[in-house]
């Protein structure tokens, strides 16, 4: 029977030689991961069902990085709880301040996910660990606890919709608009329940950074997964870091697609997504005259240190204009220090941007960059919601790295090549 | 069993930012998570509702985040029900999960308007607006949701298991 790589991913997980869409399966879980918002429900469920130990503390990962560094007293708090909890059970990956990033750049950087597994988090952008081959997804937290238990899943067989991409990439145009364009086009609710598999020339050729971002996304559709079939690009980049055996999946050419769709990349442009919802797309050269206050240049969707490089080579020397407020999150302690080696953080400073510690912070409207209202912001994180990054009446322009620099330059919503 | 209750309406892509801003994340008790719930569209939802009433919304909602923390707002403020048009993957799971009851039905947001008195009995899936005198089903729950619900939600199905 031919599958998609998500059916056979899942059916191995389920000891079964095929699983057919739509039905209810339990699976076997390689990585649960849970944050310091998500994991104190989790913690709390753990604990009073008196399980005396987890399944394996090796396949679980405790990411405090949504309010750390500690916001304030009650999120010291939901860290504390974390941090008992893992000594208490001795779980491995428990990452405290120093060696702590942004969990969904920080477990791939660390081999903790690998193509061909099945890993769940409490975390709705787990989906990203789709761009190595793995069925990854976002639950919630009483799945992490059932997890943490059994070791298990339970899942309803995802249908996929097949998204081939071809073409010539322009100039400008990254993983982050390919997403956008895709949002834009089937909506915010386009593959609700589904699996989205991105596939064609061009994400052959796309770097593990570009790949990350548009899986990590894939949420962002309503999707309950996003992947791409491993291949050389995803060996140079797991191998060095691999601490145990992994398994490549690939979809059978004939295997059964809810919907195909193909995309000639060719005369796509930097996206934008407008409030309120990453479904308002407009190509970067239809956005008109919107003057910004605030430029946000991090999180699980671009805070990768390919994602630094591009915004500090759009600013190359340039000062950011008086009345915008630049803040660059690099999205791990490694990604931290290659950008300090290769003098992205004097580019950053000298342009008059700040940079801030590893946090998910901005992005959910936490803290480290809170909008005022009626103040708007070019982000490159994943939502623009309403009051997303603070005020209800504050808004939130979605963009890549390379717009988001050249907007705090022009101190209006702009492209790179507008400040030639 | 059926619920009956006063309705609350929200509109298509009711994000979990909205139904529980960031800010308040930092507890994981209902009732107090309760006292923010809806926060986002509407900031007096809190004090208008009463225990027992029902929400109203169009598709995709919870979508956004996969903070439980939204459906434990939406149990902490006293709402007994949701019914949309769609739910978000998520939100629908960890409904079911930790015990919220919701019902997916299409047609009812156009219908069942704010304010309106309405009945669901959850065995049939029979929803009834006794303001306006129309009906509508509610798409059947899958099996292992059912089990799920029986149990009290996934902890409770789980530790039933284990103890089997």
């Amino acid at each position: 029977m031919s599958q998609t790589i998500t059916e056979k991913i899942l059916a191995a997980h389920a000891g079964r030689d095929t699983v057919v869409q739509g039905e209810l399966i339990t699976v076997r879980i390689d990585m649960a991961l849970a944050n310091d918002i998500t994991a104190p429900i989790a913690i709390d469920l753990f604990e009073k069902s008196h399980i005396e130990s987890v399944f394996d503390p090796e396949r679980i990962a405790l990411v405090p990085d949504h309010f750390v560094p500690n916001k304030d007293v009650r999120s010291a708090i939901q860290v504390q709880a974390m941090r008992t909890f893992a000594r208490k059970y001795h779980i491995k990956h428990f990452f405290e301040l120093g060696e702590m990033g942004i969990e969904h750049v920080l477990l791939p950087e660390q081999g903790l996910v690998l193509p061909g597994d099945v890993v769940i988090g409490a975390d709705s952008h787990t989906c990203t660990y789709g761009a190595l081959g793995a069925f990854a997804t976002g639950v919630g937290s009483t799945d992490i606890a059932a997890a943490m238990i059994t070791g298990k899943g339970w899942f309803k067989v995802p249908e996929s919709i097949k998204l081939v991409y071809n073409g010539q990439v322009g100039k400008w145009v990254t993983g982050k608009d390919l997403i956008l364009y895709t949002i834009g086009d089937i909506g915010v609710d386009g593959a609700t329940y589904k699996a989205m598999e991105f596939t064609g020339d061009v994400i052959n050729a796309l770097p593990m950074a570009d790949r990350m971002t548009m899986a990590n996304m894939a949420i962002e559709a309503g999707a309950k997964s996003g992947i791409i079939s491993p291949d050389q690009v995803t060996l140079d980049y797991i191998r060095p870091r691999a601490k145990r055996p992994f398994e490549c999946y690939t979809s059978d050419p004939d295997a059964a697609y809810a919907e195909v769709r193909t995309y000639d990349v060719s005369g796509i442009e930097p996206q934008v997504a407008f409030p309120f919802l990453p479904e308002n797309t407009r190509s970067i050269s239809a956005v008109g005259t919107v003057p910004i206050d605030q430029v946000v240049i991090g999180s699980c969707t671009n805070g990768r240190i390919e994602d630094l490089r591009l915004a500090a080579s759009v600013l190359n020397g340039r000062t950011i204009d008086k009345n915008v407020r630049l803040i660059i999150v690099p999205a791990t302690p490694t990604v931290y220090r290659q950008a300090m080696a290769e003098g992205l953080l004097e580019a950053f400073l000298a342009a008059k941007g700040i940079v801030s510690p590893p946090t998910c912070g901005p992005c959910l409207g936490g803290f480290m960059g809170i909008l005022g209202p009626g103040e708007r912001a070019v982000a490159t994180t994943n939502r623009n919601f309403v009051g997303r990054m603070g005020h209800p009446s504050s808004e939130v322009y979605l963009a890549n790295p390379a717009v988001a620099a050249a907007s705090a330059v022009l101190g209006r919503i702009g492209g790179p090549e507008e400040l030639d | 069993m059926k619920i009956e209750g006063t309705v609350w309406k929200f509109g298509d892509n009711i994000n979990t930012d909205v139904i529980i801003p960031a800010p308040y994340l930092v507890t994981t008790d209902m009732e107090e998570l309760g006292k923010h719930c809806m926060e986002g569209v509407d900031a007096a939802f809190a004090e208008k509702v009463r225990p027992g009433d029902i929400i109203v919304a169009g598709k995709n909602f919870g979508c956004g985040s996969s903070r439980e923390h939204a459906p434990m707002a939406i149990k902490g403020v006293g709402i007994s029900c949701v019914i949309a048009e769609g739910f978000a993957s998520i939100f629908f799971r960890n409904a079911f999960n930790m015990g919220l009851a919701i019902f997916e039905s299409r047609g009812v947001f156009q219908v069942i308007q704010e304010g309106d008195r309405i009945s669901v009995n959850q065995d049939t899936g029979k929803i009834m607006d006794h303001t306006n005198g129309k009906q509508f089903f509610a798409n059947p729950i899958p099996p292992f949701m059912q089990e799920l619900i029986e149990a009290g939600g996934l902890m409770s199905y789980v530790l039933n298991k284990r103890r089997a």
